[in-house]
């Protein structure tokens, strides 16, 4: 662990946007996580990689404690986000939430219109003043989503009538329409077809200008093309964190190799 | 088989293949017995049905039409007088009018005149008397009006009475059938649709008792039963499905609502009795009892129905909401409730129509009581419409026994229009994901 430590800090600790400190995580007597440490840079995409049922994706959402919502989980350790720990008394998840922004796995978009979907956050956090300033935030957000030119024209259609890579670049439209500062992705493009993943990619990759970005994916040629770190978790530990290059050349462990490779997972 | 046949030359016959081709005949032959028992079971299922409707409209349908008379009435000024109204002969005026169209009778034997006054229902002279009262102008007029004939006259047009019953045991004598038959020839007699049994209340008189009572009493205190379940059974569904700590205690909330919606009605109506009636003093035979005791019988029904539409709705709507960090009760009134309203209503419905039906509590709480006004209220005393039905059910007159089916035809019909209110919202509303 100790060698990992001194690589991240050799990279670029001065932007620092996520710090996590002996991370564990408990499903029940499920030890789902196991001391997992790692920061996640400003304004750059962070990949976790690792075989199914290794808790990348746990690891996620610990990050804007979407684990709360599962009654079970228990997380312990210190998890920072510009150095104030978001599982204090004083931090609300919801406004956690606000900040560090969520895609999931499946397109989820809400039954509503186009509008309505990206609308939404920035309705109930009151971002808004008058419709004219809505209807700007929505723009901006479906812009910065690479979907403004597909649907400017029917916004007002359901968002569920959309293709599968549509919806799922509609929810990152809403994703970052209430300005968050740092945006998870959990699988994004594991439902989407290659030309829709290809445009998505090419959206995380925008993203990176203003986010601090963190994509769990089951792919590794996607964490190679997509991201600059790469975390490798294993069995619940995280067994490598380093540049992305570095991980897919000259991983340092074992283990590391062997996935990459494509030997175990 | 042509499997077997075609198979390439040189390789063995695969063993496992030839046992599924052993076995298929007699798996076919099981798949064929159930399904002929499946069409026979829903076969015995409609059969009952439509024996069930079909005795029910044989019998009502009779209900449905009712024998009026139609008759000149001078309205005497010996007999009315405008100042005494009240006390004016009605009764009197119609059995004239009603013997001048009898060529051979004769009004001045009084059991004669009795037998006359017979043919018409024991509520023609009220009728006659509203109109007066209404218009005193009349007096010293003739004017037509149309009254229904009583009971046994009735059940003698509709050949529910036979004449070839033997006189004695016949509640219509010779003559009497005569002087019908005179009234039928003159085209005195007609059939019209029968309103009243909509618009008026009970009666003793089979050919004035209506539903209009058990309807408005049933109105009321479903009402009230809606008011109060609805948003308690919404309330606590919402509560257990979406905030309440899985545990324990909530387990055993879970497995007595579950209990609760099985407790037999008659239960309910005893505890309504002692709880409301006894101990909180709440009047007797009123819907709002009614209402409060269906209440607790619907309850349980609302909240499975609508905790299982809050299940349906997908994981990742509410993981979506809340990731752009929406509140829980936020997730639940935006995201949650709206599509999940559908089922909740059909549940809401369902349970309605089953209140709707229920009888034993609304005995228990004395909702069986006889009343022949509509309630203006749900503190007015009233019956409900399966109780009325109780009450027809019971009654000896013969025409009771066609309004009672009719009665039934008319709670059915509502049963069915309520269900179907309940398909239509979900086929409606109905989301894909």
């Amino acid at each position: 662990m100790n060698d990992i430590r001194k690589i991240e800090r050799d990279v670029n600790m001065a932007n620092t946007k996520i710090s996590a400190r002996s991370v564990d995580v408990f499903y029940g007597e499920t030890h789902a996580i196991r001391n997992v440490s790692v920061d996640i840079a400003d304004r750059t995409v962070t990949a976790f990689i690792g075989p199914s049922g290794c808790g990348k994706s746990t690891f996620l959402r610990c990050l804007n404690r979407m684990n709360d919502t599962i009654e079970t989980c228990r997380v312990t350790g210190d998890i920072e986000l510009d150095g104030r720990d978001i599982n204090a008394r004083s931090v609300d998840a919801v406004q956690l939430r606000a900040q560090v922004g969520m895609v999931f796995q499946k397109p989820n978009p809400f039954p509503k219109s186009i509008y309505d979907n990206v609308a939404y956050g920035p309705k109930i956090h009151g971002m808004a003043r008058n419709k004219a300033e809505l209807d700007e935030i929505v723009e901006k957000a479906l812009r910065r989503g690479a979907i403004w030119d597909e649907v400017k024209d029917r916004l007002h259609a359901p968002g569920t009538g959309l293709s599968g890579g549509q919806q799922q670049r509609l929810c990152i439209a809403r994703a970052v329409a209430t300005e968050p500062e740092v945006l998870l992705m959990d699988e994004p493009c594991s439902a989407l077809d290659p030309i829709a993943t290809a445009q998505v990619e090419e959206l995380i990759d925008e993203l990176r200008q203003d986010y601090a970005v963190v994509i769990v994916t089951h792919s590794m040629q996607q964490a190679a093309r997509v991201s600059q770190k790469t975390a490798f978790f294993h069995l619940g530990d995280l067994v490598e964190y380093d540049d992305t290059d570095r991980i897919f050349t000259n991983p340092r462990d074992q283990r590391t190799e062997s996935y990459i490779t494509g030997r175990i997972g | 088989m042509t499997d077997v046949t075609n198979r390439p030359p040189g390789r063995t016959p695969n063993r496992a293949s030839e046992l599924v081709a052993a076995s298929l005949k007699r798996r076919h032959a099981k798949q064929a017995r159930l399904k002929w028992l499946g069409m026979g079971a829903i076969g015995i299922a409609f059969l009952m049905l439509f024996i069930l409707v079909g005795s029910l409209v044989s019998t009502g349908w009779q209900a449905f039409t009712q024998t009026h008379v139609t008759l000149d009435v001078y309205v005497d000024p010996d007999e009315i007088e405008a100042e005494d109204l009240p006390r004016g002969d009605f009764d009197d005026v119609l059995v004239d009018s009603l013997a001048s169209m009898l060529p051979e009778v004769g009004t001045e034997d009084r059991a004669t005149a009795r037998s006359v006054a017979g043919i018409l229902s024991n509520g023609a002279q009220f009728m006659l008397r509203d109109l007066v009262v209404a218009n005193p102008s009349l007096i010293g007029e003739t004017i037509t009006m149309t009254v229904p004939v009583s009971d046994p006259y009735d059940q003698l047009n509709k050949g529910l009475i036979e004449r070839a019953t033997p006189e004695a045991l016949r509640r219509v004598k010779d003559n009497e059938i005569a002087w019908f038959d005179t009234l039928a020839e003159q085209g005195a007699v007609s059939k019209p649709f029968n309103w009243a049994l909509f618009t008026n209340a009970d009666s003793r008189f089979p050919e004035l008792a209506g539903l209009k009572g058990a309807l408005v009493g049933s109105f009321w205190a479903l009402l009230v039963c809606f008011l109060i379940s609805f948003p308690l059974g919404i309330g606590a569904a919402i509560y257990l499905e979406e905030f309440a700590p899985k545990n324990k205690l909530s387990d055993f909330i879970e497995v007595n609502i579950n209990n609760l919606a099985a407790v037999p009605s008659v239960v309910f109506g005893l505890l309504a009795l002692a709880v409301f009636i006894n101990w909180f003093g709440l009047p007797r035979s009123v819907p709002f009892v009614g209402g409060l005791t269906l209440a607790l019988m619907t309850m349980p029904t609302i909240i499975i129905a609508t905790r299982a539409a809050l299940k349906a709705v997908p994981p990742s709507i509410r993981e979506a909401a809340m990731g752009l960090g929406a509140s829980r009760q936020q997730v639940v009134f935006q995201h949650v409730l709206p599509p999940a309203m559908p089922g909740i209503l059909t549940g809401t419905i369902i349970g309605l129509a089953q209140a709707l039906g229920e009888t034993a509590p609304l005995l228990l709480i004395g909702m069986n009581a006889f009343i022949t006004s509509a309630a203006s209220g749900p503190f007015d005393s009233a019956t409900a419409l399966p109780t009325q039905i109780f009450i027809w059910a019971d009654s000896p007159e013969r025409g009771f026994v066609s309004r009672t089916s009719a009665a039934i035809l008319v709670l059915l019909g509502f049963l069915v229009a309520m269900n179907a209110v309940a398909i239509f919202l979900r086929q409606k509303f109905q989301r894909k994901w």
